[in-house]
Order: structure tokens, then sequence, then C-alpha cells
């Protein structure tokens, strides 16, 4: 067989209108003309699933801060044997990886030292994870804190007479670089756990498949997978509110939750409206500090800031509660369940082996959680609180008239932001009140703003360059399903392909037919209607309200780990994951079949189909 | 189904007697409590035998059988034919006839229309050595109505009286008093899908996996190997399907109302190229076989259908089970290769088990 490869980065077409786009990343984001050679020779998948659409420039910090992070637990605390970190670019808007592996030779020298920093993680679990909430959490409040104030008029006569010395545009400064270092901070504590989470359940997976061959990969998920998970509170909170509405009888009040402020003064002012509105305020913090995107973005939605958002979801639950359904997680029913299939297998085996395969699936069990669970921590509570003082700090500058509009923050790099602060700061110093940036920038805050809307224009290539004969980094095969048999299919080189039938990963049993949803972006998700099958480039947790409303979701891109999986396995919903071409191949009202045990996407045709005597089948042109 | 003094019905609830039911009756019994459909059934147990016997008949067999010489072998074919003869036409006691009818009945109302019954005997005594020529295992198939049933019974009961039978009792001076029989009545199997079903992988002899060859129609075509079934390999434990063959199933036997036989007949495209299970029925057969290992604490291989009859939550039916031999007797599970799977915090196992090349 002749293998085929994905296209270089250079054959790749430039979308009309976004010539230049180089310039608008910085010069290690994008692949350089001297490397050319070492970088075509290199294998690179899109992560499409956390990064769907084009980065506006600001934006890389998401990306630029998650995977060097990732790549420096591997790569220099725990010293994985195998895998290094992930080398990665941007190319024409989107995120292309590389997994950078340990050379053959080397692997054995850092055995040691990998047993050696694992164990000191895995046998102090429970102290480490409790200091990792404190820091994670000390570190969120210390963003909290920060503010983006205007600069005075005139240093305050009080700060003249204690002999302050400053005019107060230090502390602008500071608080940027602080905001950035914080963010930074939470995305390096991010993964401290993740890798271990990860390797706990790698290990236990590759035990299962050995001593039970072809053990689907959804049953040794669901034996370590955690049940009640904090993942899901925003989305229980939301819940119980709904019945709590339904209890006060204030269903009636929901009718219009695009207007927030009247929904919201009048259950205040309804009977029993106050013990509602308690308990609305009280889920705030943390929990409605969660958005319907995923964190990566300026134009990620958080609940805290539209509640419009949550309280259509509660309307709607409110909805199902009164037409009878059963709103609550079958709690119960996944633990016994879950019981169930650990016991069945652990019977299965020797008295000997049965007490490994419970060893490793207890410390799976107990690491990783944190897979699920850290979630909510990073890329919902710091990355809302990240967002919200960028949008903080960017009114301030549009205020001061270095914007014109504060997205236009967006349109620049963290670091050139910094430069144009100082322009502010000087402007403000030297009492001109004139920022250059307001002559020199919206020329090109509006070149930069054609070329991604330009980018944006076209969808990523799922990978560049030719790939290896197997995928074997474990990481790359869990966190984004890239495994060899999926990089074929990309490639058109799956000698089992039918026509019609889209594969992915089994992610969550069950099979069902319907029709089809396409949702390209969280805004579009009140389009869904009930009982419809999700399709979408990737899912987000926090689209959580809508999974007890559609009958089986299929994604572009993730594993059996992906969010859109696990929530799925969750909610006892079908979900094929990783098809690469669902939501560019489906079309909204298209009927499916979903089987999320094969892991297959059957498009149905719709056309009748003639048999019996006498009957020939023909085509309408 | 109710029970009586003559009448035991498979799923009548009742703790079944090797006595009462002999060794066929009472592992249907067992097996239908246990959650093993079988083709549903009742049993007319010994109790009915005796009473049947005792109005009369016995005394009247004693005198045919009196003075009889082992040796003169025309002399016990008469006494044969006379026997039988007087088994299959005496009356029954009414009681006794009147509780067998209803049975037929009952077991007939589960149906939309009347369908074909089997009828078999079953031995309280089948170790004995003259159990297998003494018409204990009597089958008598396809039998409509209740008036074929009812003779058919009868004539399980005259099979005690074949010359061989006579014979080898007064050889062996084994006295008639202690004959008994029990008769179980059952539903022909109508299959619409058949096949038989290991609670392993037969290649390799993985217990965590369930295998399935499945094809239409009854299944002796798939035990003979004349057609190619489907063959599906499931989970045990979560009953996903982990991979699946399209069989070509090109022909296949089903009953033939007009002569009460079975034919063969082919195929049609349209049914060949596709599964012949249901995703539900196929999990109903993974769990039949489920349940039926669990039951023998063995691995089985195990003989299902599906009936055309009865209806759909109750239409799958286990034929047969019987232990798995060939794994079975190997060592129970392939040991894990490699190292350090023994000490339970082995941070060695996990650098060894992540640096493979795996999964």
């Amino acid at each position: 067989m002749t293998m085929k490869s994905f296209p270089k980065p250079s054959d790749l077409p430039v979308p009309a209108g976004a010539e230049g786009w180089e310039e608008i990343y910085p010069y290690y984001l994008v692949f350089q003309d001297a490397l050319k050679e070492q970088e075509d020779a290199k294998f690179w998948f899109c992560d499409s699933s956390h990064w769907p659409t084009v980065f506006k420039p600001f934006e890389t910090i998401g990306g630029e801060f998650a995977v060097k992070c990732l790549g420096q637990y591997n790569a220099r605390h725990l010293m994985i044997p195998n895998a290094n970190g992930i080398d990665f670019r941007v190319h024409l808007g989107y995120l292309y990886m590389s997994p950078i592996p340990v050379p053959e030779d080397q692997i054995a020298a850092r055995v040691p030292e990998f047993e050696a920093r694992i164990g000191a993680y895995f046998s102090d679990w429970e102290n480490k994870l409790a200091a990792w909430h404190n820091k994670v959490k000390g570190t969120i409040a210390d963003m909290e804190q920060l503010r983006f104030d205007p600069l005075p008029e005139i240093v305050p006569f009080e700060d003249i007479e204690n002999g302050v010395g400053k005019d107060g545009s230090q502390i602008l400064l500071e608080n940027y670089d602080r905001l950035i270092q914080l963010t930074y901070q939470n995305w390096q504590y991010h993964f401290e756990f993740l890798n271990l989470g990860y390797i706990a359940y790698r290990d236990f997976f590759n035990f299962c498949k050995e001593v039970f061959p072809n053990i689907p990969d959804q049953s040794i998920a669901t034996m370590v997978q955690g049940v009640d998970m904090e993942l899901f509170k925003p989305d229980d909170e939301l819940k119980q509110l709904a019945l709590l509405a339904v209890e006060l009888k204030l269903s009636d009040l929901f009718s219009n939750t695009d207007d927030p402020q009247s929904t919201l003064a009048a259950i205040a002012a309804a009977p029993g409206g106050e013990r509602w509105i308690a308990q609305w305020e009280a889920a705030h913090d943390p929990w409605f500090n969660f958005t319907i995107g995923n964190g990566f973005y300026g134009h990620d939605k958080y609940w805290n800031e539209y509640p419009e958002i949550p309280l259509g979801f509660i309307a709607d639950y409110i909805r199902r509660v009164e037409e009878g359904a059963q709103i609550l997680r079958p709690t119960q029913k996944l633990i016994a369940e879950k019981q169930r299939i650990v016991e069945e297998y652990a019977d299965l085996l020797d008295a000997e082996t049965a007490e490994v395969f419970e060893a490793k699936r207890s410390l799976a069990a107990t690491a990783y959680p944190y897979v699920e669970n850290h979630n909510f921590y990073i890329e919902h509570w710091t990355m809302g609180v990240f967002w919200r003082k960028v949008r903080e700090l960017s009114r301030m500058m549009a205020d001061a008239g270095v914007f014109e509009d504060p997205e236009d923050l967006l349109y620049l790099g963290r670091n050139e932001l910094r430069d144009v602060i100082f322009d502010l700061v000087t402007s403000f110093g030297i009492g001109s009140g004139e920022p250059i940036a307001a002559v020199a920038l919206p020329a090109k805050i509006a070149k930069r703003r054609q070329i991604v809307t330009a980018l944006k224009t076209a969808r990523p290539a799922p990978a560049l360059n030719t790939p290896p004969e197997s995928i074997t980094e474990p990481f790359t095969r869990m966190l984004w399903g890239i495994t060899t048999e999926q990089v074929q299919s990309w490639l058109g080189n799956d000698e089992d392909a039918q026509e019609n039938v889209l594969k992915g990963m089994a992610a969550s049993p069950g099979a069902v037919e319907g029709v089809a949803r396409v949702i390209m972006h969280a805004d579009e998700l009140s389009q869904i209607q009930p009982g419809e099958i999700l399709v979408a480039p990737i899912t987000a947790p926090s689209w959580g309200p809508i999974f007890g409303k559609i009958k089986a979701t299929v994604t572009d891109i993730g594993g059996m780990m992906s969010h859109a999986a696990i929530v799925c396995r969750e909610y006892d919903l079908p979900a094929v994951t990783g098809t690469g071409s669902a939501s560019t191949t489906i079309k909204t009202g298209e009927r499916l079949r979903v089987d999320g045990g094969k892991g297959t996407v059957e498009i149905l045709v719709d056309e009748p189909v003639l048999s019996g005597p006498g009957a020939h089948s023909h085509h309408h042109g | 189904m109710s029970n009586n003094q003559f009448i035991e019905f498979f799923d009548g609830g009742q703790e079944p007697t090797l006595d009462s039911l002999g060794g066929k009756g009472s592992s249907l019994v067992t097996m239908t409590a246990a959650g093993m459909p079988v083709p549903p059934g009742f049993v007319v147990n010994t109790q009915a035998f005796r009473t049947f016997m005792h109005s009369g008949l016995s005394d009247e067999i004693a005198e045919q059988l009196k003075g009889l010489d082992p040796e003169d072998i025309a002399a016990a074919d008469a006494a044969s034919a006379a026997i039988r003869d007087i088994i299959l036409s005496r009356p029954v006691p009414e009681e006794l006839a009147n509780a067998t009818e209803a049975a037929y009945a009952q077991l007939q109302s589960r149906f939309e229309s009347e369908v074909p019954l089997a009828v078999r005997s079953s031995a309280t005594a089948e170790d004995l050595p003259d159990a297998s020529f003494a018409g204990q295992q009597d089958t008598y198939l396809w039998l409509n109505g209740y008036r074929q049933v009812a003779e058919h019974i009868r004539a399980c009961f005259a099979s005690l009286y074949t010359t061989r039978a006579i014979i080898y009792r007064i050889k062996n001076d084994i006295p008639d008093e202690g004959l008994c029989m029990a008769v179980v009545v059952q539903k022909m199997v109508n299959a619409k899908t058949a096949g038989v079903a290991m609670t392993l992988d037969p290649t390799n002899g993985d217990r965590s996996k369930i295998t399935v060859d499945a094809s239409w129609g009854v299944g002796e075509m798939v035990v003979s190997g004349t057609v190619t079934p489907d063959n599906i390999q499931l989970d045990k434990v979560t009953l996903a399907v982990i991979h699946e063959h399209i069989g070509d199933k090109h022909a296949e036997m089903v009953p033939d109302e007009a002569t009460n036989t079975l034919v063969e007949r082919e195929v049609e495209e349209a049914r060949r190229t596709v599964r012949c299970l249901s995703d539900n029925e196929l999990a109903a057969v993974a769990q039949l076989a489920k349940r039926a290992e669990k039951h023998y604490k063995a691995p089985q291989d195990i003989e299902w259908a599906i009936d055309a009859d009865l209806p759909e939550d109750k239409n799958l039916l286990l034929l047969q089970a019987r232990p798995e031999t060939v794994h079975s007797a190997k060592a129970p599970e392939a040991k894990p290769t490699g190292t350090g799977y023994s000490s339970s915090l082995g941070f060695g196992s996990i650098a060894a088990s992540l640096t493979k090349i795996s999964g």
C-alpha cells in the first residue's frame, strides 16, 4: 500500500484576504522558512477539539500556555520514559501539534526518575491534590483582586502628602503582568495532576487489553470514571433551581428568559421568589464561572456575565419537569452499573491476577477523576476570571482612547498589548493624553480583522505532512483520539469504508436513529430541538443542559476521554467521537443512525426501496 | 400456569423432583426457573401414569405377562402387542383426561393460533441399563391437536412394554410394580433465526467474550456447517459488539405446514446480506448464554432459537446447553506476560506498560 500524505503547510492555499497572516502571530508560533526541512519531515495534527476556530492574536495565550505546560510535565517533571512534550505551531489560524518522542536509547535511563516521580505523587495523592485545590483557588482569588481602573486626572493629594512618589500607572502595568503570570501559574498547575491521571488510566488500560484481549475501551473507561463529578455541578445547580421553581410555582415567570433583568425581578417579587433568588445567588460562586465555550476564546460567554444563558437552560428544565421527565442524572443506577462491570471483569480472573487488576483499577480510579474535574477549575473558573479581567482592561483602554472598540484588544498579541499599555501610560504621564495608539493602531487592527475573517473561511487540514507508520505516543492517542486507524481513515485509506458511513471512536454505547442538528458554534445551541442528534466539531461539558434533550452526539475530534465522550456516558447517550469530518459532511435535517458501540454514523438515504415482484429500482434525476 | 396433581408446567414455579417429573421433565423445570427459557410446555407426571395404570390396566397387563417364557419370542411379541393395545385403548380416568386437556388448552392459549407440539418420555431412572431400549427416550414430533397429543402420551406409556423390555425384566427379575414414567409435552420450535453461542472466544479461550453464530431458520444448518452463519463477538460484561462478520446464509430450514417436517429452501438476497439478529435479539442471546454459564458454573456452548410464534420479549429459546470442553480443560486464564504485575503499587509495571506499543 502506498502511504498517502497530508498536505505540507506550504501546500495549503492562503484564503483570499488573509495574505500576510503570519505577521499577526509571534514569530515562534509560525512555521519558519529556515526550518522548513525539519518541520516538513514531522507529522502535525490539528487540535481543532480545543481550538476549533481561528485564533485572534491575543487568544494564542491559551494554546501557548496549555501545550507548553502539558509538555513540561512529560519532559521535565515526570520524565515520561517515551514521551517528551508536544511541539506546536499556528498555521493559517489553527493550532497544529507534533509530539516529540524520546530517542529509543534514552528511554531506559528515564525509567528510574519516572518511577520515583510518579511514586511521590501516587503515594501521597490525597494530600497533594488538596494542596492543588488551595493553590489553584489562591491563584484565582489573586486574579479577582486585580483592578484595571482608569488612570487618575491628577495624582491624588493623599499620595502627595504621603510621599508615594508614583503616578499609579505602575499598578496598571503590574496588574497586567500579574494577570498574565497568574494565568500562566494555573496553567502549570493544570497539568500537575493531568498527566498522572492519564498515566494511571493508560496503565490500567494496557493491563485490561492484555488480560481481556479486545476489551472495549468503553468498559475500561467506565471502570475508572467518576460518577458524581465536579464538572457536572453547574448543570446540577440548574436542575435544582428548575425543580425549586416548579415546587414554588414560579414556572410561568420563565417565559422570556432573554430578558434576564425583568425575569429575575418578577421572580423576586413573586411569593416564594426570595427563596429562589437566594439559591440562584448562592449557585454563582463558583459554579456560574462556567462558559458555553471552552475557555480559550475571548468571545466565550460565561454564565455569571450572561444570566440569560443559565436562565434559558433552567426554563428548558422546567418545561421537561412539567412534561413529567426525570431531569436528575441516574446516579444510583450508574454507580450500580459501574460496580457490576468491575465485579464481573474481576470474576473472570484468577485470584492473583484479580488482585493486580484491582490495584491498577483503584489507582486509576483515584487518579482519573482529576482528568474530568480539573476542567471546571482551569478552563472555566480561571479562564472565566481571566477573560473578565481582560474585558475590564479593554473597556478602560477604549475609554482612554486607545481602541475604537474594546474588542480591538484581541487583535494584539499579549506582548504587543504590553507596549500599547506603556504607550497609554506615557501619554498619561507626559500630559498629552493622546496615546499614539489612537492613530497607529486602527489601520493595523482593521487589517488584522480582515485577515482573521478571511482565515475563518477555510477549515483546517486534519493533519500536515506524512504520518508515521503507526501512532504510538500514548497521550496523543488518549487525549486527541489520534490513532493509526483514525489517520488512515482521514486519508481515505480505510479499506472497509462504506458510502454514507462515517467512522469514529465508539465513545458511549447505544444505537439510535434521528435527525441531525449541526452546531458549529456554542451560540447556535438554542436551535437544537428535543430528540435531535447533535453533530459538532466538538462539544463542551458546559453544554450540559442540552444533553438532556438530544438523542446522541457526533463530533469531529476527540477520543474515549474527550469531554463529549465523558458527558454522553454520564447521560447514557450514544456518542461517536473523532469522526474527522462529521460537522462538514452531515447537514442539519439529515437522518442519521448513530451506533456508539461500533463507532459508526450512517447518513440514511430516505429514498424508498422498492422490492418484490415487478419492482425495479430507479433513481430520480 | 396452574399445576395440579397430574400436571406441572415448566414455569409453574414448583420445585421439581426426579420421582415426579423424570430426568428430562425436571431439568426443563429447573432451567425455566433459572431464567433459561426452554420451549414452553408441561410435564404429565408419574402420578398421572400411576393413576392411569391403576385404573384396572395393571391387572390386565399382569394377566398377559403371567407365565411368559422369556425365550419364547413369539409369545413375548404377542404379549407386547396385546399390552400396547390395552394401554392405547382403555378409557383414561376422567379426572386425568380433564387435567391433560386443560393443560393442553392452557399451553395453546399462549399462541395466536394452535401450534404443533412434541411429546417425549421422561424417565425417572435413566441410568438403569434397560432405559435405553425400554422406550424411555421416545420422542414424537409435529403433533397437531389435543387428540394426537393424548394418543402419543399413551404411546410413551406403552413403550415400556416393547418385547425387548418385557424379556429384559423377566430375565433380570425386575417386577413391573416399580415401572414409572413422566411425559413432557412441549412446543415445537418454529425458528425464525437460530444458532449457537459460546461463553468464551473459541480461538484463544478468552472468557471475557461471548461468541455467537446465527443464521436464518432452525439451527441445524449452523451446527452441521452447511451455511456460513453471521459470526459476532461480544464483550461478556457489557455485551458491546467487538466484531461481527455477516455470513452468506444462503439457505435455511423451516417447518413445512403441509408435511409437518423441515424443508430446506434458499434465502433471498436481501436477507443474506443483513445480520439475522437485531441488536436486542443479539443482546438477549448473549444474556442467555451468560445465564447458562452462571447456572452450570462452567463455560457453556448453547443452542438457541428465536421462535416465530412467541411474543417479541419471550421468543428466545434455549434448546441445549452443554459445557464447553476444549478450553475449559486448560488453565482458566492466560497470565499476563511482562514484569512487575505482582506488586500492588507497581510503578515499575507502569513504566513497562506505558512504553509498550499497544492498544
